[in-house]
């Protein structure tokens, strides 16, 4: 067996006593309730954590290697397999970053489309993070609750998108598919169940004693703190930091709606959990005012130097023929330089920042995923507490492996 | 309001500031290598930029330096972002450490050196971190092959 060590920590695949009442434990990386695979080494003495060390990196897939060696739309389904959760905001994310590059604006109903399918992508995120939470620490009702009414919602997002998990949507200078004719009236029918399955969920969730005694007080950050590590998203809302990328930099139409950025005061586990269950009313108040407000109009970028033309432009004019042979073979080719783009992920701010050196191929495509910081900071949060807290606190973190390591 | 920022900074380092541009209202400041982290602390200190969202490197074989670290600041109370490059040469791949100033810049300079190869100085754990530690080079640097196979991680007795 090899054992070294690493900045005082024992590196070792088994559990080993280092005498003076202390152990080093390995929770992961095949542990159910480590999201996938991440390994956390621990010191622990008794039931409480002395010392950690999150190691990552079992996911990774050269996401950011494999974008400078394809074209700008091919790299749009890699996007998908980011935050797998919320696909959609990552397509959204990478496309905007595009067409920032290029200094181009999209129709307003495709703004409108992607801002719907925007917050469905986050309310499936929040659902599936509260519910595994609940699952985890016992409450397996409220997983079979929020997971259904995300069901309803991949539904709802398929009728769209074509896909579930990787549909992907966006594409530089627009979307691939319009809404469906009964969509609205399918919204509301599907909000009016995920109000539902959500209040039974608040019901057995919120006051439950046991639930806020796992919850409250535990995986604690202060404000400051979490500054320092660049948390964002719900995480950071929960220590009072009303910082939403939708609000403070809006993006497509976030501006034209009425909508509330819910904060904690204590950034525990607990608000983290309040945080999210408001956000999710909000996302829906969101997609309703988008459904009432959407004009009619274009969902594609009228320039088909950006976008693939229509069928019948390909097929009756020579112009839109040569675009859509050159589209397909060489991809758009953006202006040299470079831009950064933020979106409000899930879990937090999603920045690309793309170099471009003029040709078809991005030079550089940099995601900053918003649980990277989070899973940075995971030590600082599990440390001094018990080994139980760590189930909740890193429920509450939502680690998505797709996005962690690319 | 980006213009006044760049100048503002600008007239602070008037010696360490090599570059300036907007492009598409982002503002960029390019800086001498030496003054990163005093630059960087003006930037959290005096002009309120409080978060460090995001730290990575482009690699341009090309150029006499090789490596460019881009940082990406976000002020919340001012509501502003701010890009951040500093060159670094590619022979001895080495800039200081943002980790005094910042803790999330831990992971995010562990990152750029799994995969650039470029050395921190002060950073308190530099080791890989998406990469396993028996893995050869960086991958992503330009002159790494793409298809390139490695030896995964030995199997343990």
């Amino acid at each position: 067996m090899e054992t070294k060590t690493i900045n005082s920590i024992p590196k070792t695949w088994e559990m080993e006593d280092l005498g003076n009442g202390r152990m080093v434990l390995n929770m992961g990386p095949s542990h159910p309730a480590m999201h996938g695979i991440v390994r956390i080494l621990l010191t622990v003495e008794g039931e409480r954590v002395v010392d950690s060390d999150v190691e990552i990196g079992y996911l990774h897939r050269g996401f950011e290697k494999t974008c400078e060696n394809v074209t700008y739309n091919q790299v749009i389904p890699y996007t998908d397999r980011l935050n797998y959760v919320s696909p959609f905001i990552n397509n959204v994310g990478f496309a905007l970053a595009i067409e920032k590059l290029m200094d181009i604006e999209t129709p307003e109903r495709c703004k409108y489309l992607r801002v719907i399918m925007s917050e469905l992508g986050r309310l499936e995120d929040h659902l599936t993070c509260i519910g595994a939470n609940a699952m985890e620490q016992g409450a397996f009702t409220v997983y079979f609750y929020l997971i259904n009414a995300r069901e309803f919602l991949y539904q709802l997002t398929d009728s769209v998108a074509g896909g579930r998990v990787t549909p992907a949507y966006a594409r530089v200078g627009g979307v691939t598919g319009d809404l469906p004719p009964d969509f609205k009236a399918k919204t509301a029918e599907v909000f009016r169940k995920v109000r539902k399955n959500l209040g039974d969920a608040d019901k057995l969730l919120t006051r439950n004693r046991i639930f806020f005694d796992r919850m409250r007080g535990t995986g604690a950050i202060s404000k400051r703190d979490a500054i320092s590590m660049s948390f964002t998203g719900p995480v950071l809302r929960a220590c009072g930091v009303p910082y939403d990328v939708r609000k403070a930099t809006p993006y497509l139409v976030y501006d034209r709606f009425d909508f509330d950025i819910p904060v904690g005061d204590n950034g525990d586990n607990y608000d983290r959990y309040l945080v999210r269950m408001e956000e999710i009313k909000q996302s829906m108040r969101i997609v309703e005012q988008a459904l009432a407000q959407i004009p009619e109009g274009p969902i594609r970028h009228a320039d088909f130097n950006v976008i693939l033309p229509a069928k019948e432009e390909v097929y009756g004019n020579i112009e839109a023929l040569m675009a859509h042979f050159k589209l397909t073979y060489e991809g758009i080719k953006p202006t040299a330089g470079e831009i950064y783009q933020a979106v409000e992920g899930g879990n937090g701010e999603l920045g690309y920042y793309v170099v471009s050196d003029g040709s078809g191929k991005p030079y550089r495509v940099r995601v900053r995923p918003p649980c990277f910081t989070l899973m940075a900071g995971l030590s600082k949060l599990i440390n001094g507490g018990y080994i139980a807290d760590i189930i909740s606190t890193f429920g509450q973190i939502n680690m998505i492996g797709g996005e962690l390591e690319r | 309001m980006n213009q006044d920022l760049i100048r503002t900074i600008q007239e602070k380092f008037p010696a360490q500031v090599t570059g300036t541009h907007a492009f598409r209202g982002d503002s960029t400041v390019t800086v001498r290598r030496e003054a990163l982290r005093e630059v960087a602390g003006y930037l959290r200190d005096e002009l309120g930029f409080e978060f460090l969202m995001d730290l990575t490197a482009v690699d341009y074989p090309e150029r006499e330096d090789r490596f460019e670290m881009v940082y990406h600041f976000y002020s919340f109370k001012t509501n502003l972002r701010l890009r951040l490059k500093a060159p670094v040469n590619g022979k001895e791949p080495l800039i200081a450490s943002l980790t005094p100033l910042w803790g999330a810049a831990n992971w995010f300079e562990r990152e750029a050196y799994d995969m650039f190869g470029i050395k921190f100085e002060g950073h308190p754990d530099l080791r890989r971190i998406l990469m396993y530690d028996t893995f050869e080079g960086h991958p992503l640097r330009k002159d790494y092959p793409l298809k390139k196979r490695q030896p995964r991680i030995v199997h343990r007795e």
